[in-house]
């Protein structure tokens, strides 16, 4: 078992950064869309998130872990690489190198947006009905709009080419044709869930521009 | 005397496996149809450089000719790629030759690809029929199966995908592209089929196939077309299968 090591760290980086991570990543943006329909729908699903039956257990378990093993390990294997992109332009290797980007630039923004947020509600600085309040103020820094924009457009980039790459490392898609298909489907998966994720972040900037005039 | 057309080359040179690389430039005696090898033949019989100094002669290796031997593979202006089929005529001037950098150096453009021999023992790249006794005729194939192992078995372990590949290098223990495809080649066969497990756990282990992180450049640079990505996929299709069986039943 010990020779197959480096086969089961991948596989299992591989398979969490879809389930639970990627799962939770859209559940996590969806949940944000509410902010759209205003501060009581949006507070109202904070509040039911947060009531779910053995809450820490699943944060743990199911988003903590999962993200820190495949944030560290997805370090290691970036690392590892040396890109090529000067003598390779093509579009994988592109991709390639952007998916180990997009990574570092994912593992930068979580650690950060973590600490605003969750880490906040946890030392008691912040209540939870106070969450859309707190986004709002974050969010009407002209600084950290831009770089919640880039940290959420990098997730999802990120996510929806790792399902592309997940679905070659399982062996799924296997020839030219089925792996050029799943690259269209990822790349409109890109686009839709990056509209969720940025819709969000417009809403609580409207709100703080509709508060500073 | 009539003005003599010359190609100048930029060539990366090495005087031994342990020495510092440097580069030299040459002026070569242009003719019709030369290839690059034909132009490092041209140092050879007179190794003077461009600065007019006498130096030694570029050493490289070669063997067919033809692109089916895989000797001369050398980065040609940024490309890893044979020698023999390089025309200067397609190639843009002047033209810079290295040597492969994933493998060791030996001397100027020459490397050492044992790594790639080891790796081809390691996944057990060959059929065993030797025996005591005669074994008969073998299995019959059909024949789209024979086609696609024909495709697999041009591989003529040249280097070229592993100098293409990001993930080849110093820092990881990747066997390389190429091997997934000999795994492929003899699991295929219904005799080598008989050591598929064998070759699975090979690529399972240190530098296999979970080092693969799917930039797909080794099926665009290798010459004979071999379709690598697609075997490196079907394989891994195979170890999803193989790891729960072994996971579930042991
Ligand atoms: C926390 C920082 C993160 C880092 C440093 C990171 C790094 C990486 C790297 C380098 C890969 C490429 C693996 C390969 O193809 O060989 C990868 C793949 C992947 N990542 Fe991440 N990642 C991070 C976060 C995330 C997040 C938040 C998600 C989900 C939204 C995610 C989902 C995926 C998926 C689905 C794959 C494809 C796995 C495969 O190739 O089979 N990652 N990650
Ligand atoms: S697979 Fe192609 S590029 Fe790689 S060693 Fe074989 S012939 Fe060369
Ligand atoms: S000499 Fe054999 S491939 Fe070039």
């Amino acid at each position: 078992m010990s020779s197959d090591r480096a086969f089961v760290y991948r596989r299992l980086h591989s398979l969490l950064g879809v389930i639970p991570v990627g799962a939770f990543l859209v559940e996590h943006l969806l949940t944000n869309y509410f902010a759209t329909r205003g501060e009581a729908a949006y507070t109202e699903k904070v509040l039911w998130l947060n009531n779910l039956p053995f809450l820490i257990l699943l944060e743990v378990f199911f988003i903590f872990l999962p993200i820190l093993f495949h944030g560290v390990y997805g370090l290691y294997i970036a690392y590892q690489a040396k890109p090529n992109l000067g003598s390779f332009g093509t579009f994988r290797n592109t991709m390639f190198v952007l998916q180990r980007v997009t990574g570092v630039l994912t593992l930068i923004f979580i650690a950060w947006h973590v600490w605003e947020t969750r880490v906040q509600v946890a030392l008691g600085n912040v209540a939870k009905e106070e969450l859309y309040d707190l986004m709002v103020s974050i969010l009407s820094n002209g600084w950290m709009f831009a770089f919640y924009l880039v940290g959420v457009i990098a997730a999802v980039f990120h996510f929806a080419n790792g399902l592309w790459s997940f679905l070659v490392s399982w062996g799924i898609t296997v020839g030219p044709r089925a792996q050029r298909i799943s690259t269209y489907v990822t790349m409109v998966i890109f686009v839709f869930v990056s509209y969720i994720g940025v819709a969000a972040l417009l809403a609580f900037r409207n709100a703080a521009v509709a508060l500073g005039s | 005397m009539s003005e003599q057309k010359t190609v100048r080359l930029i060539i990366k040179r090495q005087d031994g496996p342990d020495s510092q690389p440097y580069w030299e430039e040459f002026d070569v005696p242009y003719r019709k149809n030369m290839n690059v090898i034909s132009a490092l033949m041209e140092i050879q019989r007179n190794p003077v450089n461009a600065k007019g100094q006498k130096t030694r002669p570029v050493v490289w290796e070669s063997n067919c000719l033809e692109e089916v031997c895989g000797a001369c593979s050398m980065v040609i202006n940024g490309r890893p790629r044979q020698a023999c089929t390089a025309l200067i005529d397609k190639l843009e001037k002047p033209v810079r030759i290295e040597p492969m950098a994933t493998f060791p150096v030996i001397r100027d453009l020459i490397v050492d690809r044992s790594r790639m021999f080891d790796a081809l023992k390691r996944v057990k790249a060959w059929i065993p029929i030797d025996g005591t006794h005669d074994l008969g005729p073998g299995p019959r194939i059909p024949e789209t199966e024979r086609q696609w192992m024909y495709e697999l078995s041009k591989c003529m372990t040249c280097g070229v995908c592993l100098e293409a590949c990001p993930n080849v290098n110093a820092k990881s223990s990747f066997m390389g592209p190429f091997i997934f495809s000999q795994v492929q080649r003899f699991n295929m066969h219904p005799t080598g089929a008989m050591h598929k497990e064998e070759r699975l756990d090979a690529i399972m282990g240190e530098g296999g196939l979970a080092e693969c992180g799917n930039a797909q450049n080794c099926v665009q640079a290798c010459p004979k077309g071999i379709p690598l990505t697609t075997s490196i996929a079907a394989l891994n299709w195979e170890l999803t299968k193989y790891s729960l069986k072994k996971w579930l039943r042991s």
